[in-house]
Formats: structure tokens, sequence, C-alpha cells
């Protein structure tokens, strides 16, 4: 799976986990500041991408996680 | 803020989730035509039950009033309260601003709370292992989060509290709000009941205790109070909300007012988990304690909303307690059991009935009975049968009594000088 498939999907699941339009979730975004997902919503996120993409993400890893390509950056590198 | 002078409070604001209907108007329109909202369940498949009917709400869509992820993360318990409470507020034409919100609060109840996400999240922990459970889990699941996520919503920051007694919580709950405002705590309260525990572990828990009709084949005459060949409760769900204010406070913004609401009595039975004390000593002492309350006589009466839920045992005790509380004047008492029609919403019947009881004191109109065709020959009171009563209501008890021997009865009043 290449990146650019990896960003349809995260924003897909972003988009759904959220309740935010899709064309919301660009690579910049902001989990917390431009998408309004608090703590408990980021948990619930990384699970979401742990399941769709087949990966596990730490809990040290999820942390630096906060922008939508960080995401895409992280599950490509272990995805592939 | 706590006051020596007893206020008085007024009901303001109604707002309802039911199995008769999303909205105050339909469900009392609903109750006074004796409509059944009884019928085969359809939130799962219960075609391995004992019980396969219960009074559902339908056509529900938390999204009229709440973004998408905001009702994504309620369980539906807590999306009956937090809707039903903005109707409420709406109907009550109450502005919460800087100005006033620490002096509103909300007091909530629920018999159980968030069960439907735990028996989700308890099959997630099974098939998929602890590190799926979602972290929405506990918020969602816990009984308070009804009133928290109001407060959250409507920005209420005055007391804030949930009562957890069964099916007598939503009436506690309106009990509790009446006092806090009638001692100057608070100067409007969001109050009431809400519940949504139509699951199957619920359904197979109220069955195991021998609890609920299994009349599966005649869903709309399975609720029976009263009536002779009764077997038992069938469980709804949904929420009744109440704005409770303090007299002055609601006149001062010439709000509209139901009825008052004067007295609140509260026992227990100390007798038996799940079984009402023979001869209803209990319910008895709560309605004499309402009145006291009320500084009523037993002759001023004109309606009781029953706890009346169907079960065998209810209401044989109640009306014992009924001709104990009120004496000769029991045989004068219009009594309706409107659980014949919504259900038993357990801890959400006591905000529905609070409704109920309002509403027949400010329009002088009594819900019936319905499926009494045949009444008990130990159930030998007047219980509105099969239709509506126009009849002056000027004072109304609601009657609320739950597993674990609580009883509560709520007096509402017309609103005079």
């Amino acid at each position: 799976m290449n990146k650019q498939e990896v960003l349809e999907k995260v924003k897909t699941i972003v988009a759904e986990q959220l309740g935010v339009a899709p064309e919301r979730v660009t690579p910049e975004a902001n989990f917390a500041n431009d998408l309004g997902a608090d703590s408990l919503d980021t948990v619930e996120l990384v699970m979401a991408m742990e399941e769709a993409f087949k990966v596990e993400i730490p809990d040290d890893e999820a942390e630096k996680i906060v922008m939508v390509q960080q995401a895409v950056d992280y599950i490509s590198q272990v995805a592939n | 803020m706590v006051s020596l002078e007893l206020k008085r409070v007024v009901v303001t604001g109604l707002g309802a989730i039911t199995p008769l209907g999303n909205n105050v108007s339909q469900y009392w329109q609903n109750l006074l035509q004796g409509c059944s909202g009884v019928g085969p369940i359809t939130l799962f498949d219960a075609s391995q039950h004992n019980c396969q009917i219960a009074a559902e709400v339908k056509g529900f869509d938390p999204s009229d009033y709440l973004e998408r992820k905001e009702a994504k993360r309620m369980d539906r318990f807590a999306q009956f309260a937090v809707c039903a409470s903005l109707q409420a507020i709406a109907d009550a034409g109450l502005e919460i601003n800087e100005f006033n919100a620490e002096r509103i609060g909300a007091i909530i109840g629920t018999g159980i709370g968030g069960l439907k996400v735990l028996e989700d999240q308890q099959e997630v922990y099974l098939t998929r292992g602890s590190d799926r459970v979602s972290p929405f889990f506990i918020p969602m699941m816990i009984g308070n989060m009804a009133a928290g996520l109001t407060a959250i919503h409507t920005g209420a920051r005055g007391p804030n509290s949930c009562t957890v007694t069964a099916c007598a919580a939503g009436a506690n709950a309106v009990g509790e709000a009446f006092r806090l405002i009638r001692h100057g705590y608070a100067e409007a309260m969001i109050c009431g009941g809400t519940e949504a525990t139509i699951t199957p572990l619920c359904v197979a828990g109220f069955a195991a205790a021998r609890a609920l009709s299994t009349r599966n084949h005649e869903p709309t005459r399975a609720s029976r109070p009263f009536a002779s060949d009764r077997d038992g409760f069938v469980m709804g769900e949904g929420a009744g909300i109440l704005v409770l204010e303090e007299l002055e406070h609601a006149q001062r913004r010439q709000a509209h007012v139901y009825a008052e609401i004067v007295g609140y009595g509260m026992t227990c039975d100390a007798y038996h988990m799940t079984t009402p004390i023979p001869g209803g000593k209990g319910a008895t002492r709560a309605m004499e304690l309402a009145l006291k309350d009320a500084g009523l006589f037993p002759n001023q009466v004109s309606y009781i909303n029953a706890h009346g839920t169907s079960t065998l045992a209810n209401d044989v005790a109640e009306t014992l307690a009924v001709k104990q509380a009120l004496g000769i004047h029991a045989e004068k008492v219009a009594i309706s059991a409107t659980k014949s029609m919504t259900g038993h919403l357990l801890g959400g019947s006591g905000g529905i009935e609070a409704i109920a009881t309002a509403m027949a004191v400010a329009t002088d109109r009594i819900p019936p009975t319905i499926n009494l065709e045949d009444p008990d020959p130990a159930c030998d009171l007047d219980y509105v049968p099969q239709l509506c009563r126009r009849q002056q209501v000027d004072v109304a008890l609601s009657n609320s009594f739950g597993f674990g021997g609580h009883n509560v009865t709520l007096a509402f009043k017309k609103l005079k000088g």
C-alpha cells in the first residue's frame, strides 16, 4: 500500500471517527486543534487505525502522532 | 444561598422521549387516546427469549438535537435524557446564561445506566482482547452521565447528581430537585429519569426473576395493570424530564406553569430485594409523607398516577396502600396506570409519569388504564379503565416503587395564588 492509499484510508477513518467532513482531513490537520479530537477520541482513533491497517501502534509512538501526516508516515513505515 | 423560608416550586418545562412519541405533545395525546406502545422487540433478536415484547422508542434520531459525534459518544439512555432535557429547557423558555448558570442544576435518575455499551464492550473484551476495549466504555456506561452530559449540553453548572433507586429513580430525582429549590440551593432544576435497557442480557435477567409478561402473541394487551390475568410487566425505554423552578423566578419571567409541585415522600420497605412488603405499608407511608409535606388532606387528592406495573405483587400491594393512605376517600379517587400503555421504563418511569401527572393537573384530563376489562377482585378501586376522563384535577400524586424496597410519592397541585 503506497502512501497515497494510506492517506485516503486514514482520511476515511478520521472523518468517520471524529464526525468531520473528509475534506477537512488534510495531511497538515492536527487531530486536537483542527479536528476537535479530545483525549478519548485520540485513543479510539489509534485503535481504529490499528484495526484497519492490521498494525500495532505502541502508546509511546501514538503520543507522537498529532497530525494526519504523522499517522500516515508511521503506518506506511510499519505496514510495509 | 440556603433559605430558611420554604420556597414554592413549579413545573415550567417538559420534555419526553417515550414509546408513545418523541415529544410531550405526542406522548400526552397517545396516553389520552389509550394507545399502546408495546410491540415485538426489534432492537435485538429476541427469538430465543421467553419474553419477546417491549415498548421501544420508535424513530428516535439523536442527530435531530445533537452533532453526530456527540451522539456517538453517548449510550442510548444518555441520548434520551439529553434530548428530553433540551426539549424541556426549550419548552420552559429558560435561558441558561453566565448570570444564572450556577443556580440551575440537573438531577437525572436511571435504574441501570449504559447497559448496551457494557454488553457490547464485554463482547469486544471476550472476542478481541483487553486492549480493544473502547476508551468511551466507562464514560458511556456510568449512570450519572445522563446528568453530567445534560449539564454539558445546557450549561447548567449548579447542583448535579443522579439517583439510582431502580424503578423509583426518576421520581427520586424529581423529589430531590424539588427540595433543592424549596430550600434555596437552586433557582431551577432539570430533573427526571431515563432508561434504555431493552438488551439481550437485561430482558433475560428480568425474565429470570419472573418479572416480565410473556404474552408474546398479544403485545398491546400484555401490560395490564390491575387485571385479573396480568402476568408481569413489559419493559419500556425512554426519558421524561421536567424543568422545576422557584415560583417567583418563574413569575418574574412570566413562564407558563403546568402545576405546582408540593410534596415528596420517600420510604423503604426494608423487607425483600424484589418483592414489595405484603400489605403495602412502605408505599402507604410514602403517600402519607408526600401529603404531609404538601400540607394536604387525603380527601383533596383527585388523581393518582399509580406505579401500576402489571406484576401480581405490585398491583395488589399498591391498591392496599392507597386504601390505607387515603382511607374512605380511596373509593373516590381516580387512579390510572399509564404503564399499561408505555410499558415500564424502570428508572425512566418516574420522569414520564411525573409529566403525565403534571399534565393531568394542567389540563383536567386523566389518562386511562388500558387492558382492564376484568379487574383482579383484590384490585377494587377506580382505575379509569379503558377510556380517558375529563375531570377537575386539583391535586394529584405520582407513585414510583423500586427493587430494593424504595417507595416514592410526588404531589402536584394546581397553581393558585
